[in-house]
């Protein structure tokens, strides 16, 4: 490697950044977790007791160096405790996704070898016990919720709170042992290993050295100033790379402190009440917070309504600059001020967001008029560009330098490169070691110098120095007449409508562009309700003539703007149709954090796709799906393709001249 | 039969105990209709029991005479091995004999936690100038009740509409919410009647878990009065059937079915 940094003082590893926090900031509060209807809280120092019993407590089970952990639950502090008490003891810890189905996890947990699992409750217990036989290595199982589980097997079983007990009791055996365990771990030692989602292919295992993590998480933690006064919620998956450097990394860099909500279900509540201020989410999760904001503001008084629409057009024009500090003449200040009194300050505060000083949003391009109200409100919401192989971090839009467009300026810490064909490359300390067991895909990603391709398509905009980013390289296609096909980029055009959940667009190798439409359910079911259009399912409401007549609209506006871009002008969607299902990952047809899988789909509605450009006006369909829990039924439809008025691009031109 | 000191251990491991309520020759009328004719049987220690049939067959009305609603003209109910007087529904209440309600009884206006704090209203000893005052002793009942109550809320995983009014509630919901208020009076046994009306096929699969949950967790004898007979013999441990208010089954679920009383009382039979 062309440059691999060294620890300072010492602090090579989680586990002792771990025994820093506790010595320094030995009475702050480490984790919170609201359970009872109160948040618990845990000291830095009881944090570090915790991990120090349950390491105890793994020795005690035969946990050996090199021991692969699987972890499977949500966000909870018992869980990010036993990430490292794993490394403590010298094993590693990987992080699983609890909705996975049981043969998701057998791939998973096969592959990496895994001897034990820590999980959360009978459900995920359940699940290893049907998949067991088939893992050969597997031999211990650690839950920490006991309800349902009293009268299971318990030889090969064991409560989290008894582990822990058990460790305490064997400290004096052990305690040496886990002195020597932890000392041993340096920069080069794995800290933790990640399983990519894979939109193509199966999933491959990253690992993550304790260098890649610390050192991604202290240039980033100065980058945006974070100390240990910041307070997170930890509610998007363990099992994503952003997670770890954010509850983790950065948590243990910074020494600050990390909120884990009672339930999925309480998440707005627990934001609200936490207030963090250091946000991350991905736009989903943005989309739809408005998508709410905006029902809830049709069903408002008038003069509510009047208020809001007034002071958002504010916000609208004054707020971005105010945010990032340009000059705004008094007038609009003093507006602004009021609006921030009647309308900002209690949406923010409704929302969650009034004390966030730093937000971030990553994994897909975020609609610019989402992002722009975020920032109108004077939330510093900024964007970067990451994936796990780069332990999150590859650009980053600093302070004052936001836009809705780019993706922002390297990392600190990060080269990047451009190839001929487009496709960006990065190096950064950061950059992962390997792929578990997969050396011909760590060949053909990371090369000898320690360069990695993104797989993306991308360019730095000559006028600020920031990155652009087109399109996955992959998808990037040619048309049948030979000009650049990119379906990311209209997809993204179209989900920026609050009523097009997920869209899917075809066109490679093709005369003309057409597309799949996944309607949002509850946007469309508000339109619904307030127009009095009766339906008893997703499958009625996606085939309703005037649902498709909206969609069309829409797919026509995308069309208008899509004609003013000389580049991609001939990706105009010329017909489309809407699925009669969600796409899902329990399907195969969506990635866990929920990216689509083109070839899955194409190939599952192969006879949709060629209904597109066969002529005809409706095609009958039967799917088969998969449920939760991993049975299987089928649906039937029949689905409209309906037509889309396109621009003419030559007349465009004429018109132009 | 079973001896009546003695528990059994069921197929999956559970321990049943010894009676713990008896009903014997139990007839009640309204009038001139017999609701329940000279009716006998008996409910253990931990178990399950269900009481099922037709509609109009008087399985309410026995629910009732178990929690002390109505008190039959004739019979006597046994309670831990002691006959009980004609009693009042509180008294009974206090016995810690919890209930639910087929038509849903929660207080529409207040939120889930309040109404989930009034099934602690036994608990509560302080007078209600303390009340008023919220200091000392009224200060600490209510922690310590909360504590409980939110156990249950946790329990039931009814954390995220804690605060919400019941009347916005859905109806599977509301069902929940009532178990949440009987289950936080910590009963010794708790009648449902009806637990799974009027739901769809997840909001049962959802209450027939919390339903054995709830027996398997804190050893809590329920009796319940259900139409589903999927959930019934899934659920219950025994069974009682009922016809026009008399008795014309009663034990596992297995010999039940194979019962032909009873086959002839779901299924109809033909008259000569």
């Amino acid at each position: 490697m062309a440059h691999s940094p060294q620890a300072v003082d010492g602090l090579a590893s989680v586990p002792a950044l771990l025994h820093r926090n506790a010595t320094q900031f030995g009475d702050k509060p480490a984790y919170r977790e609201k359970e009872f209807g109160i948040w618990q809280s845990w000291s830095w120092s009881d944090t570090a007791k915790e991990v120090e019993a349950l390491a105890l407590g793994l020795l005690n089970l035969g946990v050996n160096e090199g021991d692969f952990i699987a972890i499977i639950g949500r966000n909870r502090p018992y869980f990010y405790w036993s990430m490292v008490a794993a490394q403590s003891v010298g094993a590693v810890p990987v992080p699983m996704y609890q909705d996975a189905a049981a043969d998701e996890m057998a791939y998973v947990m096969d592959h990496c070898g895994a001897r034990f699992a820590i999980v959360q409750d009978q459900e995920q217990v359940d699940k290893i016990i049907e998949i067991q036989d088939k893992l050969t290595e597997f031999e211990h199982m650690i839950y920490i919720d006991p309800r349902g589980l009293r009268k299971y097997d318990h030889h090969k079983l064991h409560q989290f709170a008894h582990v822990q007990e058990q460790g305490r009791a064997a400290r004096d055996e052990f305690a040496s042992d886990l002195k020597a365990r932890s000392d041993k771990l340096d920069y080069d030692s794995t800290c933790v290993m990640l399983y990519t989602s894979g939109t193509t292919g199966r999933p491959k295992g990253v690992v993550l050295s304790n260098r890649n993590i610390i050192e991604a998480s202290r240039s980033s933690s100065d980058f945006d100033t974070l100390g240990p006064g910041e307070e997170v919620l930890a509610y998007l998956p363990m099992a994503w790379v952003g997670d770890f450097i954010f509850s983790i990394g950065q948590a243990y860099w910074c020494g600050f402190c990390v909120n884990c909500p009672e339930s999925p279900d309480t998440m707005m509540t627990d934001l609200r009440e936490i207030g963090p201020t250091y946000y991350f989410a991905p736009p989903r999760v943005f989309e739809t917070q408005l998508t709410n904001v905006m029902i809830r503001m049709e069903d408002a008084s008038p003069f509510k309504k009047w208020l809001f629409d007034r002071y958002m057009a504010v916000a609208r024009k004054v707020g971005p600059a105010i945010l990032d500090g340009k000059s705004v003449s008094f007038g609009d200040r003093l507006s602004y001020a009021l609006g921030n009194l009647f309308v900002y300050g209690p949406l923010k505060n409704t929302l969650g967001l009034s004390r966030v000083r730093v937000g971030y949003t990553a994994g897909e391009a975020i609609g610019p008029e989402i992002f722009e109200f975020y920032r109108s409100l004077g939330i510093n919401l900024k964007q970067l560009y990451g994936q796990t192989e780069a332990s999150v971090f590859i650009t980053v839009q600093p302070d004052g330098e936001v836009r809705n467009d780019t993706v922002g300026v390297p990392a600190p810490g990060v080269e990047i490169k451009i190839a001929d064909n487009g496709e960006v490359f990065y190096r950064s300390p950061g950059t992962f070691e390997e792929y578990y067991k997969n050396p011909e895909s760590t060949a053909s990603t990371k090369d000898a110098e320690g360069w990695v391709a993104t797989g993306d398509a991308g360019f730095f905009d000559p006028d600020n120095g920031h990155l652009r980013i087109i399109d996955r390289a992959k998808d990037v296609g040619k048309m049948a007449d030979g000009a650049m096909f990119a379906p990311k980029y209209v997809e993204n055009k179209l989900k920026f409508y609050p009523n097009i959940l997920e869209a899917v667009v075809f066109g490679n190798q093709r005369e003309e562009c057409t597309a799949f439409i996944n309607i949002d359910l509850t946007a469309v079911g508000n339109w619904a309700e307030r127009n009095n259009i009766g339906y008893a399912s997703y499958q009625e409401l996606a085939g309703h003539p005037q649902v498709l007549d909206a969609i069309k609209v829409h797919v026509e506006e995308v069309n208008r703007s899509l004609a003013d871009d000389p580049m991609l002008a001939h990706c105009q969607v010329h017909r489309f149709l809407v699925l009669h299902k969600e796409l899902d990952a329990d399907d195969g047809e969506m990635t866990r954090t929920r990216k689509v899988r083109r070839g899955v789909i194409s190939d599952k509605f192969e006879d949709l796709l060629g209904a597109l450009y066969d002529g005809s006006d409706e095609i009958y369909t039967n799917t088969e799906v998969t449920y939760e829990d991993g049975r299987k039924g089928s649906i039937s439809a029949t689905l409209k393709i309906v037509e889309a008025a396109v621009v003419s691009v030559a007349a465009q031109q004429v018109a132009a001249e | 039969m079973l001896d009546a000191s003695e528990g059994y251990t069921t197929e999956d491991g559970r321990k049943i105990g010894g009676v713990v309520m008896e009903m014997k020759n139990i007839t009640l009328r309204f009038g001139g209709v017999v609701a329940i004719k000279d009716i006998s049987f008996d409910i253990r220690q931990g178990e399950i029991r269900a009481i099922i049939g037709p509609n109009g067959a008087g399985k309410s009305s026995m629910l009732n005479v178990i929690s002390g609603f109505y008190n039959p003209q004739e019979g006597e109910v046994y309670y831990q091995g002691t006959l009980r007087p004609p009693m009042k529904p509180y008294q009974v209440a206090q016995q810690g004999i919890a209930r639910t309600f087929q038509n849903i009884a929660l207080f529409e206006g207040m939120s889930v936690l309040d109404n989930v704090m009034t099934g602690r209203i036994r608990q509560m000893k302080a007078g209600p100038f303390a009340q008023a005052l919220w200091k000392g002793k009224a200060e600490r009942e209510e922690v310590e009740n909360r504590a409980v109550v939110e156990k249950v809320i946790d329990f039931l995983e009814i954390q995220a509409i804690r605060k919400t009014p019941v009347s916005r509630l859905p109806y599977g919901l509301k069902k929940r919410v009532e178990l949440a208020r009987a289950l936080a009076s910590e009963p010794s046994i708790l009648l449902l009647d009806e637990p799974m009306a009027g739901m769809n096929v997840e909001e049962k699969e959802d209450m027939s878990r919390f339903i054995l949950d709830v027996n398997d967790e804190f050893g809590t004898t329920i009796a319940l009065i259900e139409h589903d007979m999927g959930v019934v013999m899934d659920l219950s441990d025994r069974v009682v059937v009922m016809d026009y208010g008399q008795k014309i089954g009663d034990g596992t679920p297995d010999e039940v079915r194979n019962n032909q009383a009873v086959i002839d009382a779901y299924l109809g039979v033909a008259h000569d």
